[in-house]
Order: structure tokens, then sequence, then C-alpha cells
């Protein structure tokens, strides 16, 4: 039962990431891909009425997580609590960004709101991706079952990590170029014109980034998560995962370097989903069972067997949430559907 | 201050931000539907032109309630880890399913609701409405029911060392303290809604702008304000009161200011509590009535606060005691101003009867005071019990985040906050100055 709710939390984070993660590689381009005010807004419309659905996917994730998991939770939130809170007011920011926009014309009140949006974007990709980085690399629980961890201390891996490392911000530079791509190629798909062109111009480029950090993000994290290659030893069936990533990589190499059409945009962004699923699920293979490791010793770390809730509300909880969760499954399907297509050059600004 | 009493603001000061904008939220939704539903009835565009301005204010106000509510969610963790890790397992249940039963429905038809209204047509846009009303109706029930088991534990067992694990998730739903207080908060949310949308439409009347619609808002406003308010006093607030009578004695004799068990007990209209010497200065009182309320005699014991050890009392009483006084006394000024309200609306009066317009339009701000007051007097009623009877609340916090650093991020919030009041109350402005018909000012 604990490893099912393993599985479907993880799965969750990883719809989580290829949603909001185009929408926020969107921003964290957006200044460049745009340049007129009519660029910028036909750039927002192409997630205008997506992205608040996709932030809930966190919401969903975390509230999963919280009653699958509540010593995780628990552990986790507290242990992460500036990282966390400083993820909390990007957040706001990034999405009164995203909102308020476009309430009032005017030299000073647009390039405020755009210029936040890219920052808090670009920040965001980076801290989720230092995020994760922290929860391979594990952390200092002891025996009470919780931590703190400082936002840095000197940035080596040893006894007195912080959030922020080496290996952490690594695995948050990977996280920045893998959602560039990511939002640059869901432009592709929704746009045409200048703006279209710019974007898969940067798609293009920062592929090469992604590609190199994929190879040192995967070195470092063998050395520093000893559990993902033994359990990559004990199960070869675990080696899917990486290839997945690493066809899907390549595979976006080829329809980009194709003079694309509309299919091949497409394509190009699937392949981009595939290649962070697959690397999303070869974290979450290398981590198992461990949810949360200690640093201090292996007896301390969380895993799915001494952090879970208990029987009965897993076994209720799986009833509800298959229920719910096709539901959301279909209200996503009807949405992107409706909302299917390119965005118009000429915003008819309805609504908001 | 110590890490506690920080962590306790924390969570007040963001939550009590957080509940500024659901309350108008769930409120318009509901205005909202009925407002599709006119258009769609009589199919007069007036009404689709004064939902579509509605939805206006509803995007801002949404997009503030999102923003705002996701470190709600976080802070169970970040700020209450030890009550999460002891109650996770049940209020992470009623918590996981507001994201995904309600969460996602809201958003998604959202989306539709305040872009897609040409392509869906009416009867398309007004299911839209109606699904946005029902996700956000569906999300106060199960943040309800997440409180309400705070309130009033029910549907557990405890292990061998003391852990809650949940044992009925029937009863976690249906928690007879989560149905009334349910009830009594979306009603309040109901008020809000219609006092902000009369109070509106009072303000154009007066300023002689876009009058035909203040009209319409000023009839939208009141005729379900006037039900609302009533039926928030008798049954829901009464109702309310006597649940906590029977569940929470203390909390009760703390909000009445009642120091001594008494047969026949006053309720105390107003007065000052003094803790110290345990009595109430400056008393005016009805004699009896609080025994009548709660038991339906007018001789019934009423337990006084001596009946219960000091450590058991509230910790705030005169914080409780006041919040639930500003909550019952605004509840019966609402109850006066709709009701002669209506009457001249009735009579085809109340476009013109100046001095009513205006109290309309000030009584604006007077329904989130309410609801502020209201929430203050459940969560400081609860005190000194994070899980009333089963955790106290300086066992729930989170051991390991220190009081500088819950100040640091208190701080934060402060200031964000303040930045986003000012933005929406510029941007609101903005959008009532406009009005329903941009360019048409008259
Ligand atoms: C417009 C808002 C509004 C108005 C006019 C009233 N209330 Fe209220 N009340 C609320 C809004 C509210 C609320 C915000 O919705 C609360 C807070 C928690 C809850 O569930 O509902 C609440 C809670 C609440 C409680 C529970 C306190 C606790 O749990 O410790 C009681 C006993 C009452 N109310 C009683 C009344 C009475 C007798 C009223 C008659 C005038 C009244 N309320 C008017
Ligand atoms: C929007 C309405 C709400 C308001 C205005 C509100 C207000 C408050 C206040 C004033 C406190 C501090 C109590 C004290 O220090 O004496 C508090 C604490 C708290 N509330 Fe609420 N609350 C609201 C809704 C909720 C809901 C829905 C939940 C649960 C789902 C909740 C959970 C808590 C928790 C966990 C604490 C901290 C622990 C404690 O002090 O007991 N609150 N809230
Ligand atoms: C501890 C208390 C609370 C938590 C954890 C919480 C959590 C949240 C979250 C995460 C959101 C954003 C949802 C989205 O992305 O669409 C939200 C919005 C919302 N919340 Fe809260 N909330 C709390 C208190 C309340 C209370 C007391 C109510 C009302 C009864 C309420 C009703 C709503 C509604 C209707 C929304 C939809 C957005 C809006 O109305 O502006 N919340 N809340």
């Amino acid at each position: 039962m604990e490893t099912i709710w393993y599985c479907l939390v993880a799965m969750m984070i990883a719809t989580y990431v290829l949603l909001d993660g185009f929408d926020l590689g969107v921003g964290i381009v957006h200044l460049t891909v745009a340049r007129s005010d009519d660029e910028r807004r036909q750039v927002l419309n192409s997630i205008g009425p997506v992205w608040d659905g996709n932030e809930v996917w966190l919401l969903a994730a975390g509230g999963t997580l919280y009653f699958a998991y509540p010593a995780l939770y628990a552990s986790a939130f507290s242990g992460f609590y500036l990282p966390l809170m400083i993820v909390l007011w990007l957040l706001i920011l990034r999405g009164i960004s995203i909102e308020f926009r476009g309430h009032v014309q005017s030299p000073v009140w647009t390039p405020l709101w755009d210029a936040l949006f890219c920052l808090s974007s670009f920040l965001l990709a980076v801290f989720y991706g230092a995020a994760l980085g922290n929860v391979v690399r594990g952390v200092p629980l002891d025996a009470s079952g919780y931590f703190f961890e400082p936002l840095w201390t000197d940035f080596r891996l040893g006894r007195e990590t912080g959030i922020l490392d080496w290996y952490t911000i690594l695995i948050g530079l990977a996280a920045f170029f893998a959602l560039t791509e990511h939002g640059a190629l869901w432009l592709v798909v929704k746009n045409t014109g200048a703006v279209q062109q710019r974007a898969r111009q940067i798609a293009r480029q920062v592929w090469w980034g992604v590609v190199a950090l994929t190879a040192v993000v995967t070195w470092s994290t063998f050395r520093v998560q000893p559990q993902a290659p033994a359990n990559l030893a004990a199960h070869y069936w675990g080696y899917i995962f990486p290839a997945l990533a690493l066809a899907a990589l390549f595979s976006l190499k080829w329809f980009l370097a194709r003079p694309m059409t509309e299919r091949d945009d497409r394509r190009a962004f699937l392949s981009s989903c595939g290649y962070l699923l697959g690397m999303l699920a070869s974290v979450a293979f290398g981590l198992y069972p461990y949810v949360l490791p200690s640093s201090t010793s292996p007896s301390y770390s969380l895993t799915v067997h001494n952090a879970k809730a208990g029987e009965y509300g897993l076994r209720i909880g799986l009833v509800w949430w298959t229920i719910g969760m096709a539901l959301a499954t279909a209200y996503f399907v009807g949405v992107y559907r409706y909302f299917g297509g390119k965005v118009s050059t000429k915003a008819d600004h309805q609504g908001y | 201050m110590d890490a506690v009493a920080i962590h306790r603001l924390h969570f007040a000061f963001t939550v009590t931000f957080h509940y500024i904008f659901p309350q108008l939220t769930m409120g318009l939704a509901l205005l909202l539907v009925i407002l599709k539903t006119l258009a769609w009835r009589t199919g007069n565009e007036h009404y689709n032109q004064a939902a579509r301005f509605w939805a206006r204010i509803f995007g801002i106000n949404f997009a503030l309630g999102v923003v705002t509510g996701i470190p709600m969610e976080f802070q169970f963790g970040t700020n209450w880890a030890q009550f999460s890790r002891a109650a996770g397992g049940v209020i992470g249940q009623t918590l996981a399913m507001e994201g995904i039963f309600s969460f996602f429905l809201e958003s998604s038809f959202l989306g539709l609701f305040l872009f897609g209204e040409k392509r869906l047509g009416p009867k398309g846009h007004w299911f839209a409405a109606l699904m946005v009303f029902l996700g956000s109706w569906l999300s106060g029930y199960l943040i309800v029911a997440t409180n309400a088991w705070m309130q009033h534990p029910v549907g557990y067992t405890l292990g061998p060392n003391r852990e809650i694990q949940l044992s009925s998730l029937r009863a976690l739903l249906f928690n007879t303290w989560a149905l009334w207080q349910y009830v009594h908060n979306m009603n309040g949310a109901v008020i809000t809604a219609c006092f902000v949308m009369a109070g509106i439409g009072a303000f154009y009347l007066l300023s002689g702008w876009h009058e035909a619609y203040g009209r319409t808002f000023l009839r939208v406003g009141v005729i379900p304000g006037v039900l609302a308010t009533i039926l928030q006093v008798l049954p829901l607030g009464d109702a309310q009161g006597r649940l906590v009578a029977l569940y929470q004695p203390a909390t009760l004799a703390a909000m009445e200011g009642l120091f001594e068990t008494r047969q026949g007990a006053p309720m105390a209209i107003l007065g000052q509590p003094d803790q110290e010497k345990r009595r109430l200065d400056n008393p005016l009182v009805i004699p009896r009535m609080l025994s009548f309320l709660t038991y339906r005699r007018w001789k019934a014991e009423v337990k006084g606060l001596d009946s219960f050890p000091p450590e058991d009392w509230p910790d705030r009483i005169p914080l409780l005691y006041y919040s639930y006084h500003v909550m019952v006394g605004l509840g019966t000024i609402f109850m006066a101003v709709m009701l002669v309200a209506a009457y001249l609306l009735w009579r085809g009066k109340l476009y013109r009867s100046r001095g009513m317009l205006w109290a309309l339009m000030l009584c604006l701000p007077l329904p989130y005071i309410a609801n502020t007051a209201g929430w203050i007097s459940a969560e400081v009623g609860r005190q000194p019990w994070i899980i009333y009877g089963l955790m106290r609340t300086p066992a729930g916090v989170s051991p390991q985040v220190s009081a500088g650093n819950a100040w640091f991020t208190m701080i934060g919030f402060m200031g964000l906050y303040t930045v986003l009041g000012i933005l929406f109350l510029f941007l609101v402005y903005r959008e009532i100055e406009r009005g329903p018909e941009p360019g048409a000012q008259s």
C-alpha cells in the first residue's frame, strides 16, 4: 500500500512539473522571446487560461503527500522552512504578475510585471531544482525525525549542509535549462510569427545546455546518493527510465533540427515531456524506499514504511483519489482541447 | 514572544488575510449564478453585462485568494510540524480532497468562464458559472470540515503511542460540527457578497454613474441579503452557539464573559471582562437570556469559567469576548439594515432614499469584519487546544523552526501582503470606476 502511494505521489509531482513546468519556462523566456507589448500579451495568453489549473497540481500533490506520509510532510516542510517560504513568496509574485499586468495600460505598469514574472519564474525553477537536489542528497535528520537547514553554509557536501551546496545548485541549473527548453517549446506550439521564431531559436540553443547538464547531473548523483546505483544494480528494469529520458532528449533534437511543421512542433514538446518524465522517474526509482534520506545516519532516514499514515486512511484514500483524479483528468483534457490551437495575435481581451 | 506565540500569530495573520478573498469569491459565485440565470431567463443583455462586470471583480479577487491560499496549505507542515505529524493522516484527507475535488473543478471552469464566453454560448457560460460556484462551495466545505475536526475531533482512534489514526472517513466528513459551521460560514460569505453588491449599487446611484446597473445591483444584493442576514442569526448562529455550549463549555463561558456558574445566566450585551478580578465591568445584560438560548429553559444552569481549571481556559479571553460580541452585534445591525432596505425596495422607494443608499454604501466593509471576528472567536475559543481535548497548541509547533526564523517570514508576509492589499484596492476601484460598460460613463 505504501509503495502504491509512493508511485501515485511521484506521478502527481511529475504531472505538476510537466504542466507548471511549461508555464515557468514561458516566464523565463518571456522577456527574450517577446519584445513588444502585443507580443508579450500573446505570450501571456498562451498560458492565461491554464496556469492556475497547473498550479493546483502542486496543491493536490502536497495534500496527497500530507495524508499519505504525514511524518514526511512534517519533517520536510519544517526542515526546508526558509526555502519553502521563499518559494511561496515567488509563487505569489508570479501569480499576481500574470493576473495584474493586463489591468492597466501604462509604460510603468506592464514592464514592471513583465520583469517580475520573468524573475520569479527563473528563481522558482532554480529553487525547485535545488529542492529536488536536497531530497536526493539527504538532509541532517536526527533521532527526533526533524531537522532544520539554513540556506547555505560553505557550499560543500558534508555534515553541516545548507540548502544550497554545489550539488543542489547544479540540480537547480539543470532544472533551469530543462524548463527553459520546455517553456520555449510550448511557445513554439502555441504561437506564430516572430515569437515562435525566437522561441524556436532559444529551444535549439538551450538544448546543448540540457545535454551537458544531464550528463554532469547523472554522474554526480551516482556519487552523492549510493542508493541510486544500488537500486539499478538490483533491478535492471530500472534502466528503462534513464533510457526514456535519453531517447526523448535525442528525439527532441531530431524534431528541432528539421524545418519544423506544426506536427513536429507538437512532437518536440512531447519529447520534452518525455525527457522530464524520464528524469523524474529515474530519481523516484533511484530513491525508493527512501522518501527523505538522512545524511546523519541511514537509520534515521524516512522511508515509505516509517513515514506512512494508518492503513485505513490509505485504503479509503485510494477509493476517492481514483475518482477525483479521473474527474480532474477529464477537466484538464477538456480545457486543453477547448483552448487548443494557436493563440490569436489580436488578443481579444475578454474577462479579466 | 516565544516561538509558539509567533507561530500562532504567523498563522493567524496569513489566514485572516486569506479569508478576505474567499468570502467574497464564495458569496459572489452564488450571485453570479443568479445574474446569469436572470440573463438566460429574460434574454436581456443587461444582466450579461452586469455579470461580466462582476466577473472582472471576481477574477481579481480570486487571483488573490489563490496566491494567499497556497501559503496556508504549506504552513501546516512548515509551522505546525508536530501537529501535522500527529494529525496529518486525518486532516490530510480533507485537505487533499479539497485540492483534488474542488480546486481542479473551480480553476478549470473559471478559465472557461472568464475566457470562453463567446465560444460557450449562453447555456454553456451559465453552466461554467454554476461549476465555479459548486467548486468554491465544495472547497469551503472541505476546509471547514478540516477545521471542524480540530474543534471537535471525531472518527479517529488512538494507537499505542497515542498516534492519531483515521478510523472513519464518513464520521470525518459528516461531523455535526462541520455541517453547522459550514452553513453559518457560507451564509456569512453570502452576506459579504450581498453587501458588496448592494453597496456598489448604492455608490453608483449616489454618484450618478451607470444608474441602470446600480439599480440591478441593489436588487440582486438586497433580496438575497435580507434572507441571508435573518438566517444567519436564526437558526444558524443560535445552532452554532449551542454546539459550543455542548462541546466547548469553557469557550462559551469565556465568549460570554461569564465568570461564575449560574442558574438563569444573563446575556451580556456590553461590558468589559476583567480577567484578574474575574468579573465583567459595566455590564449591560438581559437577565436569564443566556440560559434560555443555550438550554431553552430560563432557569437552566450555565457553567461559568470558575467550573474549569484555569489552564483549560482560552488564553486570550478579552480578544475572544470582543470578537464574539462584535460578530453578534454586527449581525443584528445587518439584519436591521437589510430589513429596512428590503421594505423600501418593496415599496419602490429604495432608489430614491439617499439616506438608505448612504447606509448601504457605508456598510460595505462591515461583513468582512463580522466574518473575521467570527473566525477569531472560533479559533481563539479553541485554545488552549490545537485539537480540542487531544493536543495542546504548544505541542503542535515545529520543533526546529526558531522564533527568529518565524519572525523573518512573518515580516516578509506582512510586507508582501500590504502591497497586495494596496494593489487589490487600486485595481478594484478602477474596475468600479470603469463600470459595467467601459467607455459609456454617464
Ligand atoms: C457575516 C458574518 C457573520 C455574522 C453576521 C454572524 N456570524 Fe457567527 N460566525 C461567522 C460569521 C458571522 C463565521 C465567520 O462564519 C464563523 C467563524 C467560524 C465559523 O464556522 O463561522 C462564525 C462562528 C460563530 C460561532 C462559533 C464560535 C466558536 O466556534 O467558538 C458562534 C457561536 C456564532 N458564530 C454565533 C453567531 C450569532 C449568535 C450571530 C448572531 C447575530 C452570528 N454568529 C452572526
Ligand atoms: C479564514 C478563517 C480563519 C481565521 C480568521 C482564523 C484565525 C485564526 C487565529 C486568530 C488563530 C490564532 C489563535 C490564537 O493565537 O489564539 C488561528 C490559529 C490557527 N488556525 Fe485558524 N482561522 C481561520 C481558519 C482556519 C481553518 C479553516 C483552519 C484549518 C483548516 C485553521 C487552523 C488553524 C491552526 C492550525 C492554527 C494554529 C494553532 C492554534 O493557534 O491553534 N484556521 N486561526
Ligand atoms: C487553514 C486554512 C486554509 C487553507 C489551508 C486554505 C488553502 C487554500 C488554497 C491552497 C487556495 C488556492 C486554491 C487554488 O489554487 O485555486 C485557497 C483558495 C480558496 N480558499 Fe482557502 N484556505 C484556508 C482557509 C479558507 C477558508 C476558511 C475558506 C472558506 C471557508 C477558504 C475557501 C477558499 C476558497 C473558496 C478558495 C478559492 C479561491 C478564492 O476563493 O479566492 N479557505 N485556499
